[in-house]
């Protein structure tokens, strides 16, 4: 707290569903503060009744996620000296998702997706059989482990303007969670995860512009996992129609 | 107008220019067919046509057009490479790269013997 008279200049989004406007905040600038606790000032000292949603602030439970200056940005791990522009900052809720009030973005139609996409873990076996070997190296594992660790935060769903212009798109999240269940050797039917993504608003709608690996916070590449479902779809196509 | 925030990287700007190339290669292409058919139709009104050719306007256009072409074709090669190889970021960084290099030693060679 080097300076104590600092002030950021901090425009928040206020309103509920389609309604609303940007009012500004002055907050106090610390040598060492995120996004969210920026949030969390406003909140805790200029006014209790705005609403925004976070609960580890540790970057693993992916609830806090928020538009910082048109982009979207997990706030609990985004230091406000990072992305401040001419001492102001923007906060709106997350892009492509209707608003339930202030910064909190109703994230059931992501979530909806995530289950059309087919993201629930169907096993091949029983827990009367025995637990399947996965060795680590196997190449389908390897392929898997790159999009295991999503937090659900909804940026790269935010990020992209497929979504944007297409709103059955399944969306990155939801895409890159099948590729991960794809290459899961405990997943028997593969032309079922197959079948649930490549039709109408799946994984051929991406225009691979690639917002999502650009501002993924965990640094996964929902992009491309989603070249690796087209691929597998066209190698799956051309092959029933053998 | 400003690029909002969330597209100012590259492989946003690469798909833009891809779509727009494509969009300005598609308005070309009815207007380069007609002048074609007037090779069969109107000979005459083609002459007079291709004498504005050497217009610098022209050849400034014809460099634009080359431009948009090649921006396309890479485009689309681009495309497949990004959703058809199955390469890791490096790899294709480095074919790019080779690919590049070649280009400039090969374009070099030309434009000496031109």
């Amino acid at each position: 707290m080097s300076d104590r008279s600092k002030l950021l200049e901090v425009s928040v989004w206020r309103g509920m569903g389609d309604e609303g406007a940007y009012e500004t905040f002055q907050v106090p600038a610390r040598d060492n503060q995120t996004v969210l606790d920026v949030v969390s000032w406003i909140q805790q000292s200029a006014d209790p009744s705005l609403t925004y949603r976070y609960a580890c602030r540790v970057g693993m439970c992916g609830s806090c996620a928020m538009m910082v200056n048109g982009v979207p940005r997990w706030t609990c791990r985004t230091h406000v000296k990072r992305v401040l522009r001419d001492g102001a900052l923007q906060i709106g809720p997350l892009r492509n998702l209707p608003v339930i009030k202030d910064l909190a973005a109703d994230m059931d139609p992501f979530f909806d997706k995530w289950i059309r996409a087919g993201g629930v873990h169907r096993p091949s076996r029983s827990r009367d059989d025995p637990i399947q070997q996965v060795p680590p190296d196997d190449p389908g594992r390897v392929e898997a482990n790159k999009g295991i660790e999503c937090i659900n935060c909804s940026v790269c769903y935010a990020a992209c303007d497929t979504v944007a212009g297409n709103p059955d798109y399944l969306g990155p999240a939801a895409l890159q969670r099948a590729w991960t269940l794809y290459n899961d050797a405990k997943v028997e039917d593969r032309q079922a995860v197959l079948d649930s993504v490549s039709g109408a608003g799946g994984c051929h709608n991406c225009h691979s512009q690639g917002s999502c690996t650009r501002f993924c916070p965990n640094e996964l590449d929902p992009l491309s996992a989603i070249a690796g479902l087209k691929r597998a779809s066209a190698r799956s196509f051309f092959r029933r129609g053998e | 107008m400003m690029l909002k925030a969330h597209r100012n990287h590259p492989l946003w700007l690469a798909y833009m220019l891809h779509r727009l190339s494509g969009l300005a290669l598609a308005l070309f292409l009815p207007v380069h067919f007609h002048v074609l058919s007037l090779a069969l139709t109107r000979p005459e009104s083609l002459d007079r046509f291709l004498g504005l050719a050497d217009n610098p306007a022209v050849k400034l256009a014809e460099f634009g057009l080359v431009f948009l072409l090649a921006v396309h074709f890479f485009g689309g090669l681009r495309l497949l490479a990004l959703e058809f190889l199955p390469w890791s970021a490096r790899q294709k960084t480095l074919a790019a790269a080779s690919i590049a290099g070649a280009f400039l030693i090969s374009g070099t060679f030309l434009l000496q013997a031109v």
